[in-house]
């Protein structure tokens, strides 16, 4: 169980881990910090306990690779409001093994990033970052979007998934031998145990979401397989392993820890963005003298 | 064409389609015999539910004050609500036929048959089975309440003048996931999951979480308001019980025209066998009716075999498009008001 080592070293420096660790001596690998090991409580069928509210304090939204800060669109309105944080990648060992047209696409998806064009059904997904438009955000990217997510396990088969943003949910189905029966915007996930850790298969998912701000996308054959590991009582080490033949030319890998929300009330609130995009989407269509 | 959209999100709109249980259901729910408890010792409520029925909300005319039928009653109440609700006949003319173009494919087959115990309708008090009078509005209500109407006569004519003249369901904004719940067309599943501490309920329409704390902490602030309200929880015996307040106005108008700063609603779920589940909910807002009503709904417990799954809305919102673009046309063509 060293794999978390990996990820803190990558991490080392994230504002956060730092504070809560403050204490603890880091000699071995200087602007390091390294975790005692450590085993989550159980639930009563043996399995660990990642019941919580947690949230990725990364900034893998606006690009899951190295990035400068940058001004957000329409400055000349917005000034800092809207900017981007500068942030380190998420992604072990570089960058995103794209093929040659998928490279290219995703530099167009960035440059029309805020473009909407609803004129015809056909035109309705072709460009425009999805979380402009308030979709559900898909797998990996609802587990780094800056908002809170709530992990309910019980006893049951299934494990909820509840992401503040766009008020959206995945069930985790365990053990099911079941393929996706049709795509879905949060896609088919299907989880077992391997050890102190829940491994989830993802498969069916819609090719319109994307992964960041930054146009990386995929396609309807893009397969996540995604670990939860507990590394101490208020983290949880994420790894999502993402490949899609259609897009990449290797399978490749993101890491990151997520924060348990240690507030006393500490919640997932609604963030029903639907009624944010309305005007964006729709006003155009609008009667002219109406406000 | 528009039709084929509005007599179903007209339903949802107005949350009144169909469901049913009362007396007799508190009778059937003081039955349960051996509660089913989770590992950590709260009652098991864990589970796909579904809620669909053709017994009305409100007791309808015909049926008098009688509250629970019999058997030969029943079929016969049965009947005539399957004949109203079913969208495979073809009588009443062409406009008519067209409309039921979308048909009993796309629905909840489940919600053409009446509750188990009989009842004639959902609410069991007040005693007449109807949700009791109104108390004066102030102007300002009255107002939204207009509004709203005249957005709604905008809509059914083919002619939204804006995206807002389109109710939160067809914005997909809240669907069945706001509480309290009442049955619909379709997609009338409900995932109810648990933690210790905690029960979450996962609407299918439209995936949203509604997370139950029941640790006795206090609401949110008076200003902090969500579409699906706030919730607290707590046990009494097997009885989870739900207090939601904080609920945020959509244009001024929430669940049947209530009063988003008084209203409250008192869920009641427990658990009466294996496959059913009783879903009563207490609604007060003294600044819209003159008193509380209840109503008790059963839920049924899917085969475990079967799935739960997505049902995204906004991400192919194409109506809301067509809707508005249908509208600019027709009065272009001088078709309009």
């Amino acid at each position: 169980m060293l794999k978390w080592r990996r990820a803190f070293t990558f991490f080392g420096t994230a504002v956060g881990v730092a504070a809560i660790f403050a204490t603890v001596p880091a000699k071995a690998q200087p602007g390091n910090m390294a975790l005692p090991a450590y085993k989550a409580p159980h639930m009563a069928d043996g399995h660990p306990d990642l019941n919580g509210v947690w949230q990725a304090f990364v900034t893998a939204n606006w690009d899951l690779q190295d990035h400068e800060a940058q001004a957000g669109p329409h400055p000349e309105i917005m000034g800092a409001f809207g900017a981007g944080p500068a942030g380190q990648s998420v992604i072990e060992g570089g960058g995103i093994p794209y093929q040659p047209w998928a490279f290219e696409r995703k530099k167009g998806n960035f440059e029309k990033r805020m473009a909407v064009d609803l004129s015809t059904d056909e035109k309705w997904h072709a460009s425009g970052d999805p979380e402009l438009k308030c979709y559900a955000p898909g797998v990996p990217r609802a587990a780094y979007m800056p908002f809170p997510f709530r992990i309910v396990q019980g006893s049951g088969p299934y494990i909820l998934m509840a992401y503040e943003f766009a008020s959206t949910t995945r069930i985790i189905r365990m053990n099911l031998k079941q393929e996706a029966p049709v795509n879905s915007w949060m896609g088919w996930s299907r989880g077992h145990w391997e050890g102190e850790t829940l491994v989830v298969d993802v498969t069916g998912l819609r090719e319109e979401t994307w992964l960041d701000r930054a146009g990386d996308f995929h396609s309807d054959e893009m397969h996540v397989v995604e670990r939860y590991t507990p590394i101490s009582p208020y983290h949880i080490l994420y790894e999502a392993t993402i490949e899609d033949p259609k897009v990449y030319t290797r399978a490749w890998k993101i890491s990151f820890p997520l924060y348990r929300r240690v507030e006393k009330n500490a919640e997932i609130l609604e963030f029903k963005c639907a009624p944010f995009t309305e005007e964006l989407l729709y006003g155009q269509f609008n009667k002219k003298e109406s406000k | 064409m528009i039709q084929r959209f509005l007599i179903p999100m007209g339903l949802l709109a107005v949350g009144l389609c169909v469901p049913g249980f009362g007396q007799a259901a508190r009778k059937t729910a003081a039955v349960s015999a051996k509660p089913m408890k989770t590992p950590w010792g709260d009652p098991d409520l864990q589970g796909v539910w579904n809620d669909a029925t053709s017994t009305p909300l409100q007791r309808p005319g015909g049926v008098g004050q009688k509250d629970v039928l019999t058997d030969e009653e029943a079929v016969d109440f049965q009947k005539s609500l399957e004949f109203d609700l079913t969208r495979d006949r073809r009588d009443g003319g062409g406009d008519i036929d067209v409309n039921r173009a979308y048909n009993e494919h796309w629905m909840d087959s489940r919600r053409l048959k009446i509750t188990a115990d009989h009842r004639t309708s959902l609410i069991v008090d007040p005693p007449d089975g109807r949700i009791p009078p109104t108390v004066p509005l102030s102007t300002e209500r009255e107002k939204a309440r207009a509004a709203r109407a005249a957005a709604n006569t905008r809509f059914n004519a083919g002619l939204p003048a804006h995206y807002r003249d389109m109710s939160l369901p067809v914005r997909c904004i809240i669907r069945t996931d706001s509480p309290p719940y009442l049955p619909t067309i379709y997609n009338n599943d409900f995932q109810i999951f648990q933690s210790p501490g905690y029960v979450v309920i996962g609407p299918e329409m439209i995936h949203s979480a509604r997370v139950i704390p029941l640790d006795g902490r206090p609401h949110l602030g008076k200003n902090l308001k969500q579409w699906l309200g706030d919730s607290r929880g707590h046990w009494e015996g097997n009885t989870l019980v739900v207090e939601t307040t904080n609920f945020r106005a959509g244009d001024g108008v929430i669940f049947l025209g209530a009063n988003p700063e008084t209203f409250r609603i008192t869920e009641r779920f427990t658990r009466v066998d294996a496959a059913t589940l009783n879903y009563e909910f207490k609604v007060e807002d003294p600044t819209t009716w003159t008193k509380p009503w209840t109503a008790v709904i059963p839920w049924t417990k899917i085969d475990p075999a079967e799935q739960m799954y997505e049902y995204a809305c906004h991400e192919d919102n194409y109506d809301m498009v067509h809707f508005l673009k249908g509208a600019r046309e027709r009065e272009n063509k001088g078709r309009g008001q």
